[in-house]
């Protein structure tokens, strides 16, 4: 059977490329702490040496659209090209070419079918700085193919929070019952609290620090009792506008596992929203 | 009141880089071409299956027409689709790095919580 050789949750922050890049007078004064914390969180992926990578994220309007809008999508494709011309334009993200990992497409896909989550798929989809990021943070390399998976945290309805936990927790099960000898990372971005596009955005902090550090805590120790007590759809709003990316946060505890507290953990409290960065290491525990 | 046609104006185009420019310079005129020519394309499929029913209301033309963002908001417009072609458009005005985003914010202080519901 496969290995879960990491399970990695993060934020995703657009404007890391550009602030790790930049040099001399472009350089923003937090560059260099957040490239040593970048640095850090990169080698727990690289000593858990993966071979392939689960990749949860979600589609920014940019392939995925309201005549067509799918909760939640399994890539199955040989490769995925990546990043779009609007985020060239507003974050200097370059564009990427990503080899995919059919077999485990397919495999989670009538797996999960089977399971009771109505999956859709793509066999083009185009792939977004939501999975990009965390591959020029965590792997700039870009080498291992990669499995995406996109949920819907952007586009009301929505499903409910607990559907996100199910699909990590069903995520986590498959990957593990695959019969195969790969070693297999899942990672997934998502958000702390979030405001764009209204009155609260690009503040000197997230916009609600409380929401923070309390969604830390309940990340860091698994606390899905908590998070799912205290996280509606309904109250993902007060935090900020674009706080629903905290339900793939949501998904990856639920990937985690229950109760379990992450092997590493770190943050960052940047303008605009705090960065935050966690890692199991499953097979530690067996 | 389409929530979504405006979405979908703002949707594409902001994917289109000549039209990001036309819109800036010429937002009354891009309005009622994208109105008469675009709103009822259907982009998945050829143009002669089109659509027949798609057009804003009067507020809702007037907003677009006027680069009017904080009537977007209020009209319940994607807070992120409209950001991110008004930083497309505007961001080139300032000097300071964020300096529109944090206008955008500025102009939008007086909405309080819960804010317009963006659902389609």
């Amino acid at each position: 059977m496969a290995t879960v050789a990491a399970v990695i949750a993060s934020t995703h922050h657009p404007f890391y490329y550009r602030a790790s890049t930049s040099t001399s007078a472009g350089r923003p004064p937090f560059a260099d702490e957040w490239v040593a914390k970048i640095d850090a969180f990169r080698e727990t992926l690289t000593r858990a040496r993966p071979d392939v990578l689960v990749m949860v994220g979600s589609d920014h309007f940019h392939q995925l659209w309201l005549d067509n809008m799918p909760q939640f999508l399994v890539g199955k494709a040989p490769f995925y090209d990546a990043n779009y011309y609007n985020e060239e334009r507003e974050f200097g993200l370059p564009r990427m070419f990503l080899r995919g990992n059919e077999e485990l497409s397919a495999y989670l896909l009538r797996e999960g079918l089977d399971a009771g989550f109505d999956l859709a798929f793509s066999n083009e989809l185009r792939i977004d700085h939501s999975v990009t990021c965390p591959l020029i943070t965590l792997r700039p390399e870009a080498d291992l193919p990669i499995v995406p998976i996109y949920t819907n945290i952007f586009a009301p309805p929505l499903p409910q929070p607990r559907r996100f936990v199910e699909l990590g927790k069903i995520i986590r099960q498959l990957v593990e019952a695959w019969p195969s000898e790969l070693r297999v990372a899942i990672i997934g971005t998502g958000h702390l609290s979030l405001e764009l596009g209204g009155p609260r955005q690009f503040g000197s902090h997230g916009p609600d620090p409380e929401f923070d550090r309390k969604a830390v805590e309940w990340i860091a120790s698994g606390d899905l009792k908590s998070a799912l007590a205290e996280v509606s759809l309904d109250s993902l709003w007060l935090p900020g506008n674009a706080t629903h990316g905290f339900m793939d946060f949501m998904l990856m505890m639920g990937v985690a596992g229950e109760n379990v507290a992450a092997d590493y953990v770190d943050s960052l409290d940047l303008f605009h929203t705090m960065e935050a960065y966690f890692t199991w290491y499953p097979e530690a525990s067996r | 009141m389409s929530k979504y046609l405006v979405n979908k104006f703002l949707f594409t185009v902001d994917r289109d880089p000549e039209l990001v420019e036309r819109y800036r310079a010429d937002p009354g005129g891009t309005v009622d071409w994208w109105e008469a020519e675009r709103a009822n394309v259907i982009l998945n499929l050829p143009t002669g299956e089109r659509s027949t029913w798609l057009t804003f209301t009067e507020e809702e033309r007037q907003a677009l027409a006027t680069h009017d963002y904080p009537k977007l908001f209020e009209l319940g417009a994607h807070n992120f689709l409209t950001l991110t072609l008004f930083i497309a458009m505007f961001e080139r005005d300032y000097d300071e790095p964020l300096g529109f985003q944090l206008e955008y914010a500025r102009r939008l202080s007086h909405f309080a919580l819960p804010y317009p519901d963006i659902s389609t």
